[in-house]
């Protein structure tokens, strides 16, 4: 650092050009100058220890920066330096340090999860990661769901069962959900009269001699009582749908403005049949990780 | 490099003794206390670990005394920082640079860096020819006993702050086992070092080349504050200073020679740890340390002149007291406020936070029986070292309701949960879609007094 008091007398280089021509010479402070020789100082010991030149398809690896970790599948791994490798053992730490209470959620009865707040925050906080990666693409956000696609998992309406052992074996196993097409096997007045039966389950019938019609063809010649029963009500081991609450997760009747467009949108479906797959979880996730999501989706709002 | 960089000669300072010099030892001495033995200060409480003051970043709780604060309280750094920079502006308004000269922990280590250098190589003039002289044993002997006796107290000052955010005793034992956490170390290590050379080796050139406070305290002084000056009115007289010589001695001889008080003996110079002459004037390396009052009124003392040749005294002194000034009025009505604020946020503090959030995906969700519900969570956190229990009502709304995992909230200390709230309304609704109503939340027990409302929204589909 220069000294303030003394006065800045012209330094020069000490050459001499035209006899009186001179250049000034203005050093770099010592400690810019002895900071830029630790920096190179810095990068040589940096090139020693990490991963640094490209040598054609390889490159220097560095001395004494082994990394020892244990990857999620078991395996061991040493290798030098990288920032994949910190990466992964940053992981295996996570995984240890929630190994403890991962333990403790796998005993622990749903009944005892849902009592315990430590437990239940844990479990919800983990499944609400887990819902967006893999339940988020078709369920929606908070399981809001989409009518005609994917059932809505707030509601207290189950196609396949809203206990906690249901959803947890819907997730694990999976299904397939099939209405069959009854194009060819009813006539479309038939259908038509079947779809007023069907709207009059949950009271929102407008045609009582449709209605009529309807309901021998819902119990003789359609065949419909097979799943949904003669009460209307659905069968969880086959997930038909309970047609007489008001809950209708393909056929657009919620939406429909009048009651023309209630038939008509219960009539598409009885015509052209519908297919839905839920995927089956248990070659994905673990089953920790299926019963927290079970847990959570439970929590949504609607479960028995 | 060529000879041509400058090379600054290292300050030196003499000791001295005097009135302003054991204030500076007495505050220096009870910072010290506080500062490395608060950590170790043990506190009972009904919940928590005892220890007075304890930083605990992990779980977002600071220990102070009987006050834990947690993280959303956050803005009361913010308003205690603010305090700490209008109490600044304040004094510095009235009499300069009292924070740097007296509390400063610069000027703090400084001094005990100094007194270490002293009692090792001695006083300024050994010193110096020390510093001059060819390297020898004893050169070498002393310098490396200094720098390790620094080194001790940057590494104690280091690991004492260290202390502060961890159960002292349990991290005093795991730091010496290599088990304490790497951040302890790093701490450490970074602390002990900045402490060695700021106070040891940069010292005054922090103030002068670094420290941003020094420079903006000048916006704060003007011609009446109170700073340390040299009164050379009395020290010149007519014809300058002089030494004491034969016909020098009293005040008399001097006067009809038109000479003034100071000798120029320049003790002032040689203890000030700025390295500047006083005599010149206010200067901007001047750290108000009061060093050169205490040398000067030695002397004075020394030749019966009157004391105070070197005073805190304000450039142009004006009868209006300090405190009466438009600009300490005005810092002193803002620190105040400040400070009021500060007391009565944290004296009314309520012992629960409470959050109350809607779940809007799905906003709402129509029920098996065409009902219609909504979803709200309620975050609970028990800010006392008691197990706490709440109630949750609802008002305004005749709904049915349910709470997961119950209306009744047990928590206990310093805990928090999360209720799950669902209520349930039939399918008629009011044409806007909507309707608010309020969720109360009451203490029972010992926080029966503890009462918060929420004003809600229930939406229902087709609304909004």
């Amino acid at each position: 650092m220069s000294n303030d008091k003394q006065p800045h007398s012209a330094q020069t280089t000490g050459h001499a050009w035209d006899g009186d021509i001179q250049e000034f010479n203005n050093p770099l402070p010592r400690w810019w100058l002895w900071g830029f020789y630790a920096t190179v100082v810095f990068a040589i010991v940096y090139w020693i220890l990490y991963p640094a030149w490209p040598i054609g398809k390889t490159y220097t690896k560095g001395m004494f920066n082994n990394i020892e970790y244990t990857t999620a599948q078991g395996q061991h791994v040493v290798t030098h330096w990288n920032t994949r490798a910190v990466y992964e053992r940053e992981m295996q730490f996570a995984r240890q340090q929630q190994a403890g209470i991962l333990k403790t959620l796998d005993q622990s009865s749903f009944d005892d999860i849902v009592k315990d707040p430590q437990k239940l925050g844990f479990a919800k906080s983990m499944a609400k990661v887990l819902f967006a990666d893999n339940c988020q693409a078709c369920h929606q956000a908070g399981g809001a769901g989409i009518v005609g696609r994917y059932p809505n998992l707030a509601d207290d309406d189950w196609l396949w069962g809203g206990s906690f052992a249901q959803i947890e074996n819907t997730i694990r196993e999976g299904h397939t959900g099939m209405m069959p097409s009854f194009k060819t096997r009813l006539s479309r007045a038939q259908i038509n009269a079947v779809s007023e039966y069907v709207l009059s389950l949950s009271g929102q019938a407008s045609d009582t001699d449709l209605v009529k019609q309807g309901q021998a063809i819902f119990e003789g010649e359609g065949g419909c009582v097979a799943c949904h029963t003669k009460a209307g009500t659905g069968n969880i081991a086959m997930g038909s749908a309970n047609l007489t609450d008001q809950i209708w997760t393909i056929a657009k009747v919620a939406s429909a403005k009048n009651p023309q467009e209630k038939r008509a949108a219960v009539y598409s479906v009885v015509e052209n049949g519908v297919t839905r797959t839920m995927p089956t979880w248990k070659d994905r996730l673990s089953p920790t990780e299926i019963k927290v999501l079970a847990l959570y989706v439970h929590e949504l709002g609607g479960g028995k | 490099m060529t000879s041509a960089s400058i090379i600054q000669t290292p300050i030196i300072p003499r000791s001295v003794r005097g009135h302003y010099r054991t204030i500076k030892y007495l505050i220096l001495f009870f910072a010290y206390g506080i500062y490395f033995s608060l950590p170790w200060l043990p506190w009972q409480r009904a919940h928590g670990p005892n220890q007075a003051i304890l930083f605990d970043i992990i779980n977002r709780k600071f220990y102070i005394f009987d006050l834990v604060v947690y993280a959303q309280d956050i803005f009361w750094l913010a308003g205690f920082l603010i305090i700490a920079a209008l109490l600044l502006f304040f004094v510095t308004g009235i009499a300069g640079r009292v924070f740097c000269g007296y509390f400063c922990f610069q000027t703090l280590w400084t001094d005990v860096f100094l007194l270490i250098e002293q009692w090792v190589q001695g006083e300024r003039n050994a010193r110096i020819k020390l510093a001059c002289g060819p390297w020898g044993l004893t050169k070498f002997f002393k310098l490396s006993l200094t720098w390790v006796l620094w080194l001790g107290v940057a590494w104690l000052t280091g690991f004492s702050f260290v202390l502060y955010w961890g159960e002292a005793p349990r991290l005093f034992v795991d730091f010496f086992h290599g088990a304490a956490p790497f951040p302890a170390y790093a701490t450490t290590v970074f602390l002990t070092t900045s402490t060695f050379v700021m106070a040891g080796l940069a010292r005054e050139q922090v103030c002068t080349y670094m420290c941003p406070y020094a420079r903006f305290q000048s916006a704060m002084v003007d011609q009446h504050t109170v700073v340390v000056a040299y009164d050379s009115i009395r020290g010149e007289g007519a014809r300058g200073r002089h030494k004491p010589d034969k016909n020098f001695l009293t005040r008399e001889q001097r006067e009809q020679k038109g000479h003034g008080d100071c000798i120029d003996c320049g003790y002032c110079v040689q203890v000030c740890p700025a390295g500047i002459d006083i005599r010149n004037g206010l200067q901007y390396q001047c750290i108000s340390c009061a060093l050169c009052i205490d040398a000067c009124n030695s002397i004075m003392s020394a030749t019966g002149f009157p004391r105070g040749l070197i005073r805190y005294s304000a450039q142009q002194p004006t009868r209006t007291p300090a405190w009466r000034r438009p600009k300490t009025v005005g810092y002193g009505a803002v620190l105040s406020l400040a400070s009021a604020w500060l007391i009565w946020s944290i004296s009314t503090r309520t012992p629960v936070e409470l959050q109350l959030e809607q779940i809007r995906q799905p906003l709402f969700v129509v029920l098996a029986d065409g009902r219609v519900q909504n979803h709200y969570t309620l975050k609970v956190n028990n800010k006392t070292a008691l197990a706490a229990s709440y109630r949750i009502d609802l008002q305004g709304m005749n709904a049915d309701w349910e709470a997961r995992p119950q209306r009744d909230v047990r928590l206990g200390p310093e805990q928090s949960v999360l209720v799950d709230v669902l209520v349930r309304m039939p399918a008629e609704h009011p044409v806007t879609g909507r309707q608010e109503f309020t969720m109360t939340i009451t203490g029972e027990g010992q926080l029966q007094d503890v009462m918060k409302h929420h004003t809600v929204n229930f939406f229902w589909p087709g609304g909004g």
